[in-house]
């Protein structure tokens, strides 16, 4: 189980949170102008990647504010945790080079 | 080219015995990578080997390879808890998986292998009425095409399985049985492929990691790997929780996330679980492997992941799930808990599919529940990569359905499944 520090009440168990997927997508301005491809491509296309990945996490059994995380998926350690909004923090060159 | 091995046979069984046992042939040559094949497979899961075996054996095609970073079957291939069933709620799925069916009704024999299939009949419990709403709309959509499923009362399930504690937190209400549903034994299912494509002339090559692609005016010519380039005029990517991987290694991306999802067994025990019992709501999955061992599988963690581990909360959850419906198993100690690396869809459903890049062909996402259409799975994708068209069977499972909006919502349809 991790432990997610929640940037609003600290460290809590895993089990108070619910993970909502990839970070950083941006709704479209203006839905009605994408084609099938693009609208697609928003919904359901996602990199999924094998090592760092930026996510979203709602700390539901807390005081449900949403944050996002930054995990290394390939060993599920977490780099940092930061408000919507914020500036996403940045990893020294090792963070980012962990194993693919 | 291939030593034909000796059929195996009750003959051959005699013969070896006679002999200590020390006269068996591996099953597969441990072939060295050519520098060019007709069709590249990656990954060899039980979909992998399937589609060499049937490219080999259906389609003409023997030059064949398939290279595997570790070894057969180390995916998920040999990690899951072995539920084979057709019952789904789609038309789309119910050809895919009672294609499968079909095949592994004659498997065992048509590979000379005993992959132990065993229709034991399976039980996918109704905990409260939305699920009762559920099998029943499920099991009558699933009758319409062709396919077993018959609506069971509590009492009937107690008769299939005596120590069943219907009136607990989690009341029965009904089931929906597949009779036709069971299991097989998963590595049998890899080796068994594995051994009758070798024979055929496909050459296996494990330890051999596929790194890139090499693509020229967006058509696939080869992949690069640890054991060097491999040219090939087609290739087919089967690498299940790692697809995104080498989706992005090819330049696109998939409308899929990977997840762990557990399993555990427990000690062996004499016969006392003759069948299959589902519970989709509460996430537990029981059977009693031929050894004994009763096979749980469990529901996958919440969030991406590639550590081949998965949350000891979720394993928490099922067993007490487990304990619940079968206080009888309370005593009983766990041997091994393992997870395994799920590639899953929104719609639950598969990819099986062309990509933006020419010649290279995915068949992926099958997320919690793929074991039960090795065969069809594999042979639908071989005759799509022969042909470079897809299957009529395999065409609504393209990934250009997440851009057109025909989904194939397996997962509204059963919340979860294995
Ligand atoms: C715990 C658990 C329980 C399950 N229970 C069931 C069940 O009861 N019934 C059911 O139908 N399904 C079940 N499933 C799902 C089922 O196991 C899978 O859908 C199915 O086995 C997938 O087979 P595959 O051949 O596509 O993938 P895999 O068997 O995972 O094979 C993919 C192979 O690709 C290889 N690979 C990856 N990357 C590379 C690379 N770069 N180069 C070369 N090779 C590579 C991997 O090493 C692997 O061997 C379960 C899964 C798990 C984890
Ligand atoms: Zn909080």
């Amino acid at each position: 189980m991790l432990l997610i520090k929640c940037p609003w009440c600290g460290y809590r168990d895993q089990s108070e949170f619910s993970a909502q997927g990839e970070a950083h997508i941006e709704r479209p301005e203006n839905p009605h102008d994408l084609d099938e491809e693009q609208w697609g491509d928003y919904l359901f296309f996602r990199k999924n990647p094998k090592g760092v990945h930026y996510e979203r996490w709602v700390h539901v059994h807390g005081c449900r504010r949403w944050f996002n995380v930054i995990r290394n998926t390939a060993t599920d350690h977490i780099h940092a945790t930061y408000r919507p909004g914020d500036p996403i923090p940045a990893l020294s060159d090792e963070e980012t080079d962990q194993p693919a | 080219m291939a030593v034909t091995p000796k059929p195996y046979s009750i003959f051959s069984l005699a013969r070896n015995a006679l002999n200590y046992h020390q006269g068996w042939q591996r099953a597969w040559r441990d072939a060295e990578p050519k520098r060019h094949y007709e069709v590249v497979i990656i990954g060899g899961g039980g979909h992998g080997l399937a589609t060499a075996y049937y490219l080999a054996r259906e389609c003409g095609i023997r030059d064949v390879a398939v290279v595997e970073k570790g070894w057969l079957g180390g995916g998920n291939t040999g990690r899951n808890t072995t539920i084979v069933r057709s019952n789904y709620l789609w038309d789309e799925s119910a050809g895919l998986y009672e294609h499968a069916m079909k095949l592994w009704e004659g498997l065992s024999a048509d590979l000379n292998y005993n992959v132990m299939f065993s229709q034991r009949g399976l039980l996918h419990l109704a905990h409260s009425v939305h699920d009762m709403q559920e099998i029943g709309r499920r099991g009558n959509a699933i009758y319409l095409n062709g396919i077993d499923s018959e609506f069971v009362t509590p009492q009937q399930v107690r008769e299939m399985v005596p120590f069943i504690n219907l009136d607990c937190r989690y009341p029965v209400h009904g089931a929906l049985l597949q009779k036709r549903g069971g299991t097989a034994r998963h590595d049998a299912v890899a080796w068994g492929y594995a051994r009758a494509a070798d024979n055929l002339g496909v050459d296996i090559i494990q330890n051999c990691e596929v790194t890139g692609f090499q693509i020229e005016d967006n058509t696939v010519k080869g992949v690069e790997t640890t054991r060097g380039r491999i040219g090939a005029k087609k290739i087919g990517c089967v690498v299940a929780g790692h697809c995104s991987v080498l989706a992005e290694m090819a330049g696109f991306r998939l409308p899929i996330e990977s997840f762990p999802l557990q399993a555990l067994v427990s000690e062996p025990v004499k016969p006392v679980l003759d069948c299959v019992v589902m519970s989709g709501a509460i996430h537990a999955y029981i059977s009693q492997s031929d050894k004994g061992e009763l096979v749980i599988g469990a529901g996958s963690d919440a969030y991406l992941s590639y550590s081949q581990r998965g949350g000891f909360d979720i394993i928490e959850h099922t067993v007490g799930s487990i304990v619940e419906l079968y206080p009888i198993f309370s005593r009983l100690k766990m041997l091994r808990q393992w997870g395994g690396i799920v590639d899953v869809t929104v719609d639950r459903s598969p990819l099986i599919s062309k990509t933006p890049v020419n010649n290279l062909f995915f068949n992926c996402g099958w997320g919690t529940g793929g074991f039960k259409a090795t065969p069809g799975s594999g042979h639908v994708f071989a005759h799509s990569i022969k042909a470079g068209d897809m299957h009529p069977i395999a065409e609504p499972f393209s990934i250009n359905r997440f851009n057109t909006g025909a989904l194939i919502d397996e997962g509204a349809a059963a919340a979860v499944a294995h």
